[in-house]
């Protein structure tokens, strides 16, 4: 008998299908990881595990038995008991996972006050131990604090805290890392590791990024529209992938497909001491920026750190407090209002959330019409000649014209973005971490669209991005900023194969690989 | 960095003041503006012109508009808000009592009103969907739409001229003891109660189900927590904020219904007090109501304002 | 959507038009003149007055039917204006922001730091009570109620990436409002229209019941319950039917309103 045991599980919400035909199972100590994209079921799965629905689902068939128990048979209550003292669940974001009402330590320690009589003073000594154990600095003032009153990496680990508490013999995570920067994760995966093995516990570990998987888990299950592509120990999985949609993911990683030397031409758009600021605050200082002709120019930070501010100063949407902008030599106006129609036309902006910058009641020909009448004065045949030649330009099907942007995919929805970007015919991208909403292999197959546009239209491109990755194989040079300051910045050849900044290195040394061994080495290094 | 508590408390205070600014203002310019004064209205048609300009100047008539304004307000301030035409008796006298009497009235409805509606708005946001949670909403649009003198009427017809059990009219006598102001404010705080729980009701359903609908609810959930405590302990904290804002609109919308009810009843509240003075057109009076019933207004709305953010961490705790 | 709610919505639907209908043909439906007096006060409802008598023995039915013209009229004239005036502004702030948006913003919240009943009573006090100081009255009221919530919904839609869009390309106000904006904010103004309307009806009549609307020899609904109160009291009916047809005309306007909303937030959750 395994530690747990899933059969045959079907899952429905209404007619909907989450769940079809999975079996998995797990033996104690064991951290099993599940990946997939977005609705590929993984999160529902992991929260099956533990004898939890979302409000809505049902299980039409199957079995899943942790412990020897069937938790299908268990009654309500008996669930509930189940997951208050054997079993926990750590939360995507832990910001939203966190009630706003009560201080960390009552929150964390609420199981423990429901099941005996438990004093303030001793709670207050539980909640004290866990956040020490999960090394957050100064436990005696953090048990005090409310959840906004601390940063996204210390409420995802008081979570962590929160899931230790009685003990666990099972810990779902569910995407624990995805919402944090590169360097915050770290830390987080160090406390994960560090916890499972401490703990001797059995761990589920849910993530769209193979990379952290494949570094956390025993065995691998690739999950894809609610079934299971395969399944296997993790270096099988990740050395010799049995199915298409596996080697499609573990490719995702391999490095330096496209990008190669930046070409030699003279700057398009120059940016110069760029000093920018919301209100009192002042975000970034002195950034000198350049961008050729047929370059593309990755500007890499954590959050926070102004490089989308950089990017929307550029665009004029954001007036510089010192410091100009300039094209083929020419100071533009600071603000887009006053820029004229030919410059509006030749730099485009390509947001990062393609929901929201393509109005939902405008059908995909209205708003790919607009920029053709405005900017290049098109209208009747020739308009619907360059809209269709839009659409196959971006690989879309001309009959996705007259639909509404809710009946289209998210890669579909960034495609006609770019579509209407490209429409402008411009001479400068901006590109807002334009695939950081998309799934891996959507993110792919984007990347690659605006590498052959790129190499077409000789465009220049902007990339603004917190993906290291993505950088590297797609940029010719490179700008890495650290708190409203460029602390580093050339081809990224150079960049990447000797950084020179301790930041830097840090950074590259943060992001996950799927190298064996490489969150060990991460963890050896820091000790 | 000032507290968020007391910046706020400084900043609400600082636009509560503003509005009562603009409202004296635009009451006091409002009025100024009249063809034909307050001497005329006092003296009536036939004073002679002498006798008007005595009165005049005695009324500070002839004064520039600001300095009548500052008098005015100075004035209010030490409890001196002119005479009423109508009664020819200093206004204050004559608010003070009905003003303690529309209190009563409003006060004890929102008694009712505001556990009954936050109560059935919480059951029919837990029941959602449910027969119970439809015939709820059901009703409250119902009730809604109601105005306030038909279900006045029909309390009356049924419960006073064909059953007897209560009073058409809320008179009080001044030796009324505690049993007769509830034997005569039954049917008119019942009234109160009928036209502003729906409102209440509806909202208070959707602030607790836009709470139930947040991951800290389904955290709870999965830590097994049971569905008593979930809503006791997690969402109804969580949803004090917006009830409380919400309860700040059953008042103000009381409000607007005494005026009617105390017609309906005529019950000797400030409602009906400022409809006699419109109709006489006793402007002193109108301006004194006017005031009064936005000061307290005002005030209510700070008050459920402060109690908002004082249940609420987010805005009560300091960020860093 | 289940059975119920549709018929409930066809009945809405049914009941607000034929009140307007009746309003309008007001003249051919009505019985008798509303200003004839033909039996003894208070008449009980016979053949010939199907409701009864009023207080001065008028035909009670012909007098609602004229009534609602007036009801129907101002309700629908206040609630057109200013819905007008509430989405111009307010999309004008949402997407301009600055000093106007302020300017606007500061004047509405004043204006309701007042108890719109108490305002209307001071207005109606001052300027004297006229048709035209009524009708502007409430046009302001309802406009500044207009303008809040849009403004709130417009601010949501103004913040999206696609309106950014829009900036970029150098689109002027017109396009803003028409194209970006109102087609977004249609369903909340549909559904606020129908709330503001139910509102109106009632407000209109809250003031004449309180003898400050629509003076007498002319009288709406409202005037009409006045009219007739002293029945109450001698257990006749009569202040009663007036009161029922402006219920009626609430709660179609709501009804139509929740049947809106309801289909809407479905259609939204299945629509992605």
């Amino acid at each position: 008998m395994s530690f747990l045991e899933i059969e045959n599980l079907l899952v429905k919400a209404g007619d909907k299908t989450l769940l079809s035909n999975i079996s998995v199972r797990m033996e104690k100590g064991e951290v099993l990881g599940l990946i997939g994209e977005s609705g590929a079921g993984k999160s529902t799965l992991g929260l099956a595990s533990i004898g939890f629905l979302r409000p809505g689902c049902r299980v039409a068939s199957g079995e899943v038995r942790l412990m020897g128990q069937s938790l299908l048979a268990m009654s309500q209550e008996e669930l509930r008991q189940l997951r208050q003292r054997k079993v926990a669940y750590v939360a995507q974001s832990a910001a939203a996972a966190f009630n706003p009402f009560y201080r960390l330590e009552d929150q964390v320690t609420e199981l423990r006050a429901l099941q005996k009589q438990v004093s303030r003073p001793e709670r207050r000594d539980i909640a004290c131990s866990l956040f020490e154990r999960l090394q957050l600095p100064d436990p005696e003032k953090f048990c005090r604090k409310y959840p906004h009153q601390v940063s996204g990496g210390q409420l995802q680990r008081a979570m962590i805290a929160m899931a230790l508490l009685n003990d666990p013999e099972l810990i779902v995570f569910d995407e624990p890392t995805t919402a944090l920067d590169v360097t915050t994760q770290m830390e987080v995966l160090r406390v994960i590791r560090h916890v499972i093995s401490e703990q001797q516990c059995a761990a589920i570990y849910v993530s769209h990024d193979l990379a952290v998987i494949s570094q956390i888990s025993d065995r691998i299950v690739v999950l894809r529209n609610g079934e299971i592509v395969e399944q296997d120990e993790t270096r099988r999985i990740i050395e010799q992938p049995a199915q298409d949609y596996t080697r499609a993911l573990v490719a995702h990683r391999k490095v330096g497909e496209f990008a190669g030397q930046p070409p030699e031409a003279n700057a398009v758009i120059e940016a110069r001491s760029l000093d920018l600021g919301y209100g009192a605050n002042k975000v970034v200082s002195n950034v000198d920026l350049q961008i050729a002709c047929g370059e593309i120019v990755a500007l890499v930070g954590e959050s926070g750190s102004g490089k989308t501010t950089v990017a929307r100063s550029i665009a004029g949407l954001l007036p510089p407090r010192a410091g100009t902008i300039s094209m083929n030599g020419k100071k533009l106006a600071d603000n887009i209002d006053h820029r004229a129609d030919d410059i509006r036309r030749r730099i485009q902006f390509i947001h990062q959330l393609p929901d929201v910058a393509l109005n939902p009641r405008q059908t995909v020909r209205t708003a790919l019409s607009r920029p053709l009448r405005k900017f290049l004065k098109l209208s009747g045949p020739s308009l619907q000649d360059r809209l269709n030649a839009l659409m196959d330009e971006v690989e879309l099907s001309r009959e996705l014209l007259d639909r509404y942007p809710g009946a289209l995919s998210g890669g579909q929805k960034q495609r006609v973005c770019i579509a209407r970007c490209l429409a402008a015919e411009p001479d400068i991208l901006i590109c807002d971490e334009v695939t950081s909403a998309l799934d891996a292999l959507v993110e792919d197959s984007i990347l690659k669209l605006l590498w052959r546009l790129q190499q077409q239209r000789d465009i220049g491109i902007l990339f603004i991005t917190h993906n290291l990755g993505v950088t590297r194989r797609f940029a010719h040079s490179v700008v890495i900023m650290e708190r409203g300051k460029i602390v580093e910045q050339g081809s990224t050849e150079d960049v990447f194969a000797d950084p020179k900044q301790d930041y830097t290195k840090r950074l590259l040394a943060s992001e996950p690989t799927t190298r064996r061994g490489w969150l060990d080495d991460q963890l050896a290094a820091k000790v | 960095m000032r507290h968020p508590l007391l910046s706020f408390v400084i900043q609400r205070a600082g636009s509560g003041l503003i509005s009562l600014v603009v409202v004296s203002v635009l009451v006091f310019v409002g009025t100024a503006m009249l063809p034909g004064d307050a001497a005329q209205a006092i003296l009536g048609q036939d004073a002679t012109p002498q006798a008007l300009s005595e009165l005049r100047q005695e009324l500070g008539l002839n004064d520039p508009l600001f300095l009548r304004y500052w008098n005015w307000v100075a004035g209010a301030l030490q409890g001196d808000m002119g005479m009423s035409f109508s009664s020819k008796r200093p206004v204050v006298e004559v608010l003070i009592p009905r003003l303690t009497n529309s209190m009563i009235l409003a006060l004890s409805a929102a008694a009712i009103a505001l556990p009954l509606a936050i109560g059935l708005g919480i059951i029919a946001a837990l029941n959602r969907e449910s027969l119970l949670d439809r015939m709820i909403s059901m009703v409250s649009m119902w009730l809604v739409s109601i105005p306030a003198f038909l279900s006045g009427y029909i309390l009356i017809n049924i419960f006073s001229t064909r059953l007897g059990w209560f009073p058409g009219l809320a008179i009080i006598r001044s030796s009324a003891t505690l049993a007769d102001w509830a034997n005569a404010l039954a049917l008119p705080v019942a009234t109160l109660v009928f036209i502003t729980i729906a409102h209440t009701m509806r909202l208070t359903r959707t602030a607790i189900l836009s709470v139930m609908a947040s991951d800290y609810i389904l955290m709870a959930e999965i830590k097994g927590l049971s569905p008593r405590r979930i809503v006791l302990k997690h969402a109804l904290p969580n949803a004090l904020s917006p009830i409380l804002s919400i309860s700040m609109l059953t008042i103000a919308s009381l409000m607007v219904g005494v005026v009617v009810v105390e017609a309906v009843f005529s019950y000797t509240g400030m409602g009906k007090l400022m409809v006699d003075a419109v109709a006489y057109r006793d402007l002193p009076l109108v301006q004194a109501c006017g005031v009064c019933f936005s000061l307290v207004f005002i005030l209510f709305n700070f008050a459920a304002d402060f109690l908002s953010i004082l249940v609420n961490p987010r805005l009560r705790e300091p960020k860093a | 959507m289940n059975r119920h709610s549709s018929a409930s919505f066809l009945l809405s639907v049914c009941v607000l038009t034929g009140l307007v209908l009746v309003a309008i043909f007001a003249p051919f439906v009505a019985p008798y003149s509303p200003t004839d007096v033909l039996a003894a006060p208070f008449a009980m409802p016979n053949a010939d007055n199907l409701l009864g008598t009023d207080a001065l023995g008028r035909d009670l039915l012909s007098r609602t039917i004229y009534g609602l013209r007036y009801t129907l009229g101002i309700a629908t004239f206040v609630t057109v204006v200013a819905c007008a005036l509430g989405v111009v502004l307010a999309i004008m702030a949402a997407v301009r922001k600055g000093w106007l948006d302020m300017v606007i913003g500061r004047g509405v919240d004043s204006v309701m730091a007042i108890p719109q009943i108490i305002f209307a009573l001071i207005v109606l006090a001052v300027a004297g009570i006229s048709l035209t100081t009524l009708v502007c009255t409430m046009i302001v009221l309802e406009a500044t109620l207009f303008f809040r919530i849009l403004r709130a919904s417009a601010g949501d839609i103004a913040a999206m990436d696609f309106i950014e869009v829009a900036r970029l390309r150098g689109e002027k106000l017109p396009w803003y409002i028409f194209r970006e904006i109102l087609p977004n904010l249609a369903p909340t103004l549909i559904a606020e229209f129908g709330i503001r309307f139910a509102y109106a009806s009632l407000f209109i009549s809250a003031l004449s019941f309180l003898g400050v609307g629509i003076q007498p020899p002319e009288a709406d609904l409202g005037g009409l319950v006045r009219e007739n109160a002293l029945a109450i009291s001698i257990g006749r009916t009569a202040p009663l039917v007036p009161a029922f047809v402006i219920a009626a005309i609430a709660v179609a306007a709501n009804g139509i309103v929740d049947w809106f909303v309801h289909k809407y937030s479905i259609r939204s959750e299945l629509g992605q």
